[in-house]
């Protein structure tokens, strides 16, 4: 175990925990951020964010990304790449309070921290049909920005009707020789300016209320099933590729003891606090109404103000 | 070495026929989570070396090793063992697993 007693552990490395470090660190608290295998988060599966303000051209989602890890570093901030596999955030017999300091484990070894910021984000929510999961880097992707490519001249479609949707649709149109939209409502959910874009592309199709109920083929993506919400009508299509945007779930599962809320979401007490004494949380892990990366980075700068100001009523 | 570098040209002599297995990075620069994974991979050639040959490939450059081998994701992640793909580990992941999947296959 390593005996160092951080004064804050940051479990995530997107922009709410990467925000997160870079306040704790200049508020002078020792930090350590649990960045995970695949550090970064959403934007990194991302091309170019358009929203972030401060970037009036627009910046690529791992620039982005790179540069916040940066501008952490330089204050000082240590970082794992590895994933975190659990926490003892239980409240110790009687007291109701949680064991000082809490311990976090990441690729087998022991971390101590003083508090902790849960900033672990959201994961692809995948549509959990047959032939999806064994076809996930054989056609079924998430990420268009990385998959594209292998795509090129061929018949893809996009699951989906937001802005993450559209993105894919549009990246996707660089490379394949057509792209459909599939998505089970009846109009688009995505932001005027993204649908504008994309509906101005001609590669680009849509099929409204319907659902993919089946991924077809053995060694890769053949084709699927669809269905029509409205009429029931069922049909094929041969596709290639499969790219599914249909929303995020919480990374909320690897946590004992942490209250969440009815979909899963951390359930947030008085601006940043979890149930614990201590554990602090930031972001899309908790904030199922906005998900922005903006939105995301101000949470973490607001559980990092809370962390330290209850770091200090502690003393 | 680390840095070793797979092509079109070499993947024959440099994998296919290679008696100890090799790991193969398929990479390509526009792809971020390939620059996360990238690094871990250099670190794990110096840590398997003698065990294991570590080397990318660019698929850009080399499309047909990629279509060769059916990578439609990267960045995937193959061990040959005999010329034969053996282990397929596709996106990022920590060290840990890739460790894991090495491991698995040395130990076979």
């Amino acid at each position: 175990m390593d005996s160092k007693i951080y004064d804050v552990i940051i479990i995530g490395s997107g922009p709410a925990g990467l925000t997160a470090a870079i306040y704790t660190t200049r508020a002078n608290l020792k930090t350590l951020v649990v960045a995970g295998g695949k550090w970064g988060g959403q934007l990194m599966l991302t091309t170019a964010v358009d929203n972030y303000p401060g970037f009036p051209d627009g910046i690529q989602g791992p620039d982005l990304m790179t540069a916040m890890r940066k501008q952490a570093e330089r204050f000082g901030t240590e970082f794992i790449d590895e994933d975190f596999e659990t926490g003892d955030f239980s409240p110790s017999a009687g007291s109701g309070q949680a064991q000082k300091p809490f311990r976090v484990k990441a690729a087998g070894k022991d971390y101590l921290g003083k508090s902790i910021i849960i900033a672990t984000g959201a994961d692809t929510k995948w549509l959990d049909v047959s032939g999806e999961k064994e076809k996930i880097g054989k056609g079924v992707s998430s990420c268009a920005p990385c998959d594209a490519f292998f795509f090129k001249n061929k018949k893809t479609i996009v699951v989906g009707g937001g802005d993450s949707a559209m993105e894919e649709a549009i990246v996707l149109a660089n490379f394949a020789d057509s792209v459909t939209v599939i998505y089970r409502g009846e109009t688009l959910r995505a932001s005027q300016i993204m649908q504008d874009k994309a509906r101005k592309n001609p590669k680009i199709k849509f099929i409204f209320n319907t659902i993919v109920t089946k991924i077809l083929g053995e060694e890769k993506v053949t084709g699927v099933e669809i269905k029509n919400n409205k009429t029931n009508e069922a049909s094929k299509m041969d596709i290639d590729g499969v790219f599914v945007a249909i929303g995020h779930i919480p990374n909320t599962k690897i946590f004992k003891n942490i209250e969440l809320d009815e979909k899963g979401y951390v359930k947030v007490h008085d601006y940043t606090r979890t149930n614990i004494d201590g554990v602090f949380v930031a972001g899309d892990v908790h904030d199922s109404h906005y998900r922005q990366a903006v939105t995301a980075a101000g949470f973490g700068c607001a559980a990092a103000l809370e962390a330290e100001r209850w770091l200090r009523d502690q003393e | 070495m680390a840095d070793k570098t797979f092509t079109d040209q070499t993947f024959e002599d440099e994998v296919i026929k290679n008696e100890q297995p090799v790991l193969v990075d398929f990479w390509a620069p526009w792809c971020a989570p390939c620059r996360i994974v990238s690094p871990i991979i250099e670190e794990l050639a110096k840590e398997y070396e003698g065990k294991l040959k570590v080397g990318k490939l660019n698929v850009d450059e080399n499309p047909n090793s990629a279509s060769r081998f059916g990578i439609m994701s990267i960045p995937s992640i193959l061990i040959f063992k005999n010329g034969e793909p053996v282990k397929t580990m596709i996106g990022a992941q920590s060290r840990e697993n890739f460790k894991k999947g090495i491991d698995e296959i040395l130990a076979s």
